[in-house]
């Protein structure tokens, strides 16, 4: 097939023609790479037609071919949301249908009924639009080598937001494997803007000792975007992560535009805001909202009515981040700080389709340290300036589901097996040892005392191939596949108000009334945090909890305006690295404070005189005395998790020198610690350095011994447990009542951390640890770059910096040695009793 | 230690923060559903939980043993987490059970899980077991005598304060009756808000004694929350 490199064929031509469209370099160059034989990465903004540019060679081999329905599967395309595969499909029929190419495109999820899924294996569409998980499925099973061998393309949409996940480690796997059965494919990876091009042309090459790269294309940037930060007439708030001090700001311009897509970090702030805006509804706008928590058919009702323009504006949450094109909006307002500078540019790109346009967005922040990161945030848009996301190294569990998976398809040689993994870009430099525990932890669990061969799930035949034991196997495989652990969601199910009973004591679980309409799901964790009786905002109306019964919440509509419990989840998103340096030194530079608002200026230079703003690279830690209490506050700027790991650790140091700390808060940008020893006045006397109270060994022995009971770390664990296969997912409807049936996998994590320390599942877990909940990663550089570089600040009394993190006490959960605190504090009830109280 | 006697029909009882009863009168020692051999349960059924749970359950017991040197240890039932759970027991593992077992009487009271007395293990096997005034077996009956010690139902208390919350194993009494939590190491627990519970104590106010790092704390079990 050669042709002009800036021509299409007809009837292409003329279908381009008649739109009075013209083809995109961006398109003939993908175009050309692919009739080579070329495996490619494209960079485009959104509304530059990418979409269209990953298929059009597909489209045309297709249409050169005379009997394409006869022929197969020709073009496989994955996307990590299922809706952007429907929304994709129902786009791709336009042109099949007006070339009339003949073509079956068909999408695959887990919505797909199970009698079409059977006729796609035995007579698959052309085209098939899927999600990794589906992708896995298919490969798993004894159909994949006829089903795939005559892939011809495989397009990536969102990569960028698959590659830096568990997902994508299980989606390069499935490449790999696919690699295998069609060795003639060529893929295409679409992207937004990143800043490491390369690990994504990596992760499209096959990786075999040479660091081989895909071919890249970048489509030309589109408008720059008009990002502003909403300068509030009111009283910028000192804390907390709402808006609505600016409520009454954000609704005029919802109103001024035609429709608006309201964005913040957690489904809580999404509840809140949304409960807000309905309040100074006066004109009776239309405004909705979306999350994940949300039933399924609410927000499809949403999703509707947006692409059909009826609505004004939607708050949402990342669920509307990715490219899913659902009307016209003209504005994006994002509440919070946007975290990372790359999230913000793709949030905005959801504003305006057109790109000779410019995206309109307004940042309003929720607190003055939010000012601080917005205006970093919009400084770094303006230059094109992208987070570096962490390098990636593939997960053990994720590779234990995978070779579980290949033994469900056929038999293999652990030394194929492994050859064939170590191409995918995660795995590149998997160790062979890893892969061999991987493999015997497939088979028994991978533990010393081998004492389950008897049991084993895949068995070593004659000549050395793998295969599983029995076909109940490969079922629960299918059963559990997948790289998302949810947390266990409760049904939240609206009954009447249960009648106090006598005596104001709490029901028992059972006696409440059933029946009701489901609201949608909310985490487990975050209800064993409420008692009945406690109310809290969900689905924009103020709920009071009435019991848990079986995997069901039951609640009712309280009367009250607020709700007790104010949120759930803090910041999804840690303030990325990258912005976190912006932000130190705009702190510290004065001269660029212009572009904040007067009232965050005032505040810095109300620091400035009555403490210090420290210089980038240094850290500031401020001690005070209050009400009793010794405070120390730092301002690390490196995100949440880090702090609270952080703060963790350096209260159980104070504790061994005797500071007697007491409990700690953090939040993105701070940690304050308080205590009843005096540690500002002893760090003055040099009875202690602050060098060694943050020095790096922290990491070492009492990093250990507090990972023994961190419940974060068994949270970590339970996810690489379930992801490994070593349990089995619980399903809504399946599970019993009656806790005492169910593993518990804390329980699980104690025994095996005792007897087995460097088992494969703690070694998974231990990795995540360093990037996901505990953020060590993050810490490790953090106290590494601050060795030598602390200035002390012993002051009188609380710093103007301090005070938010100090307004974040009783709000936010606290932490430290208190856990048996808690138990002596509710055995004290028993004296109060006594006292007659 | 600090911890709070129990007195049950006169009878002192000292909840230990293992999760063992100590009869100090009778010097016996009561643990309820050990559990043996549940990994390997999960095992058979494709489910590989680690290996390990006999041995770390039997460590756990040990530790308590020399702590109050018991003249019997009684087992309250479902000590093996199936019927077959004795006979897969490993060679390090029963040399550490027989330990334990020389020098003092050992009784096994007969669970749901274990109804058949472990073959070759050491041990007498009972239905139930009465001491002066209490009886001991494995499932609590409502309406029986005062004075029953039991297991069975796992109790675990959940404890909430602004810090917070908890989940931990407990007894469950209300100074007649004693419901002892599960001493193996991969026995989950049943929330004392249960249903299961509001029977066996329909009188008096209920405590439960909570299993701390360092000793047992008495929480009313009204104040309690449901999981």
């Amino acid at each position: 097939m050669t042709r002009a490199p800036n021509s299409l064929p007809d009837p292409f031509r003329s279908w381009f023609a008649a739109r009075g469209w013209r083809p995109r370099a961006h398109q003939l160059a993908l175009l050309k790479l692919a009739q080579k034989g070329e495996s490619a990465l494209l960079v485009a903004p959104t509304g530059a037609g990418k979409t269209l540019a990953g298929f059009l060679p597909s489209l045309i081999d297709l249409a050169g071919r005379d009997d394409a329905r006869g022929e197969g599967l020709h073009t496989l395309y994955i996307s990590p949301l299922k809706a952007l595969a429907v929304d994709v499909a129902r786009n791709l029929e336009t042109p099949v249908r007006d070339m009339g190419l003949g073509l079956r495109v068909e999408t695959r999820t887990g919505d797909t009924s199970p009698s079409k899924r059977q006729r796609q294996r035995r007579d698959p569409p052309q085209i098939l639009l899927t999600t990794p998980e589906q992708l896995a499925l298919l490969l798993a099973s004894a159909d994949a080598e006829r089903l795939f061998a005559t892939v011809q393309r495989v397009v990536l949409d969102e990569l960028h937001a698959v590659v830096a996940s568990k997902r994508g480690d299980m989606l390069a796997l499935g490449l790999a494997r696919l690699r295998k059965l069609a060795p003639q494919m060529t893929m295409v990876g679409l992207s937004a803007t990143v800043r490491d091009l390369d690990e994504l042309r990596r992760w499209l090459a096959p990786q075999r000792g040479a660091r081989e790269m895909a071919e890249l294309v970048v489509a030309a940037p589109g408008a720059p975007p008009a990002i502003a930060m909403l300068d509030t007439r009111e009283r910028l708030p000192w804390s907390g992560h709402g808006a609505s001090h600016a409520i009454g700001e954000i609704y005029e311009r919802i109103k001024a535009a035609r429709m608006t897509l309201v964005f913040v970090n957690t489904r809580a702030q999404a509840e809140a805001t949304f409960q807000q805006l309905w309040h100074v509804n006066e004109d009776a706008l239309p405004i909705a909202l979306h999350h994940g928590s949300l039933d399924a058919g609410q927000r499809r009702r949403v999703e509707e009515a947006m692409a059909a323009g009826r609505l004004k504006a939607v708050v949402c949450t990342s669920t509307l981040d990715l490219g899913v094109d659902w009307g016209d909006v003209d504005l994006v307002i994002n509440i919070g700080a946007p975290k990372g500078a790359s999230r913000l540019l793709q949030r905005i790109g959801r504003a305006n389709h057109r790109l000779d346009e410019s995206s309109q967005a307004l940042l309003v922040p929720a607190n003055r340290f939010e000012a601080l990161e917005c205006t970093a945030a919009i400084e770094a848009a303006a230059e094109g300036a992208q987070d570096t996301p962490p390098a990636r190294t593939g997960s053990l569990d994720v590779l234990c589901q995978h070779v579980l998976g290949m033994a469900c398809a056929a038999p293999f040689l652990s030394d194929e097996l492994y050859e064939e993994i170590t191409c995918a870009e995660p795995y590149a430099r998997l160790a062979r040892e890893d892969f061999d525990d991987a493999v015997t932890f497939v088979a028994t669990g991978g533990y010393a005392l081998q004492s389950y061969d008897r049991f084993a799930k895949i068995r070593r035949l004659q000549d050395g191939r793998w295969r599983i034991a029995n076909a109940k196997i490969a079922q629960s495989y299918r059963m559990n596949v997948g790289a998302i652990v949810e947390s266990d969601m409760l049904k939240v199910r609206l009954v009447r108000g249960a009648p106090k009973p006598a005596g104001g004591a709490a029901p028992y679980t059972g006696r409440v009334t059933r029946g009701g309409r489901v609201l949608g799901e909310i985490e487990e964790y975050f209800l064993e945090t409420l008692a009945p009786g406690d109310t809290f905002l969900f689905g924009g109306e103020v709920l009071a909890l009435q019991g848990i019964v079986e995997n069901e919440a039951h609640v009712s509509r309280a009367r009250s305006d607020t709700p007790k419990v104010p949120s759930y989840a803090g910041g999804k998103f840690p303030l990325s690295t990258y912005l976190a340096a912006r932000v130190r030194k705009l702190l510290a530079s004065p001269e660029a404070w212009g572009a904040l608002p007067e009232q965050v200026a005032d505040w810095l230079r109300l620091q400035k005189e009555k403490s210090l703003l420290p210089p980038p690279g240094e850290l500031l830690v401020e001690t005070f005395a209050r009400g009793g209490r010794h405070y120390l506050v730092a301002y690390p700027f490196e995100g949440r998790l880090a702090h609270q790991t952080l703060g963790m650790l350096l209260t159980r140091r104070m504790e061994r020198m005797g500071l007697k700390p007491l409990g700690f808060v953090a939040s993105e940008y701070a940690l304050a610690v308080w205590s009843l020893g005096d540690v500002g006045t002893r760090a003055q006397k040099a009875l202690f350095s602050m060098g060694d109270l943050f020095a790096q060994d922290m990491l070492g022995d009492d990093l250990e011994e507090w990972l023994q009971e961190s419940a974060l770390m068994k949270r970590t664990f339970r996810t690489c447990a379930i992801i490994s296969g070593l349990i089995e997912r619980r399903f809504p409807g399946k599970q019993k009542t009656g806790r005492q049936v169910t593993i518990s996998t804390d329980l699980v994590y104690d025994v095996l951390r005792r007897h087995q320390p460097d088992h494969i599942l703690l070694r998974a877990a231990r990795d995540d640890a360093m990037t996901g909940l505990l953020d060590l990663e993050r810490l490790a550089q953090m106290l590494a770059r601050v060795q030598g570089r602390i200035i002390h600040k012993h002051l009188e009394r609380i710093s103007p910096l301090a005070v938010p993190i100090m307004l974040e006490i009783g709000r936010e959960p606290v932490y430290g040695e208190a856990q048996d605190d808690i138990l002596a504090q509710a055995a004290g009830l028993l004296v109060d009793e006594a006292m007659g109280g | 230690m600090t911890a709070a006697m129990m007195e049950l029909q006169g009878v002192a009882a000292l909840p230990d923060v293992s999760g063992a009863l100590w009869l100090t009168d009778h010097g016996a020692l009561v643990v309820a559903d050990l559990h043996f051999e549940k990994g390997s349960a999960y095992a058979m059924r494709g489910v590989m939980l680690p290996p390990y749970d006999t041995a770390a359950t039997l460590a756990r017991l040990a530790a308590v043993v020399a702590r109050h040197a018991p003249k019997a240890i009684i087992a309250l039932g479902d000590s093996f987490h199936d019927r077959a759970g004795g006979a897969r027991m490993g060679e390090a593992d029963r040399a550490a059970l027989g330990a334990l077992q020389s020098g003092r009487d050992w009784i096994w009271i007969s669970g749901n899980h274990d109804p058949e007395p472990p073959q070759g293990l050491g041990g007498v096997c009972m239905a139930q077991l009465t001491l002066g005034p209490l009886t001991l077996r494995h499932e609590p009956q409502a309406g029986a005598a005062p004075g029953e010690i039991a297991g069975h139902l796992h109790p675990c208390a959940r404890v909430a304060s602004r810090a917070g919350s908890l989940r931990r194993r407990c007894f469950a009494s209300d100074g007649s009756r004693c419901v002892l939590p599960a001493f193996g190491a991969f026995a989950g627990g049943l929330n004392v808000r249960d249903a299961a519970f509001a029977p066996l104590f329909p009188n008096a106010t209920p405590l439960a004694h909570v299993l701390g790092r360092g000793r047992v704390y008495p929480v009313p079990m009204s104040a309690c929350l449901t999981d």
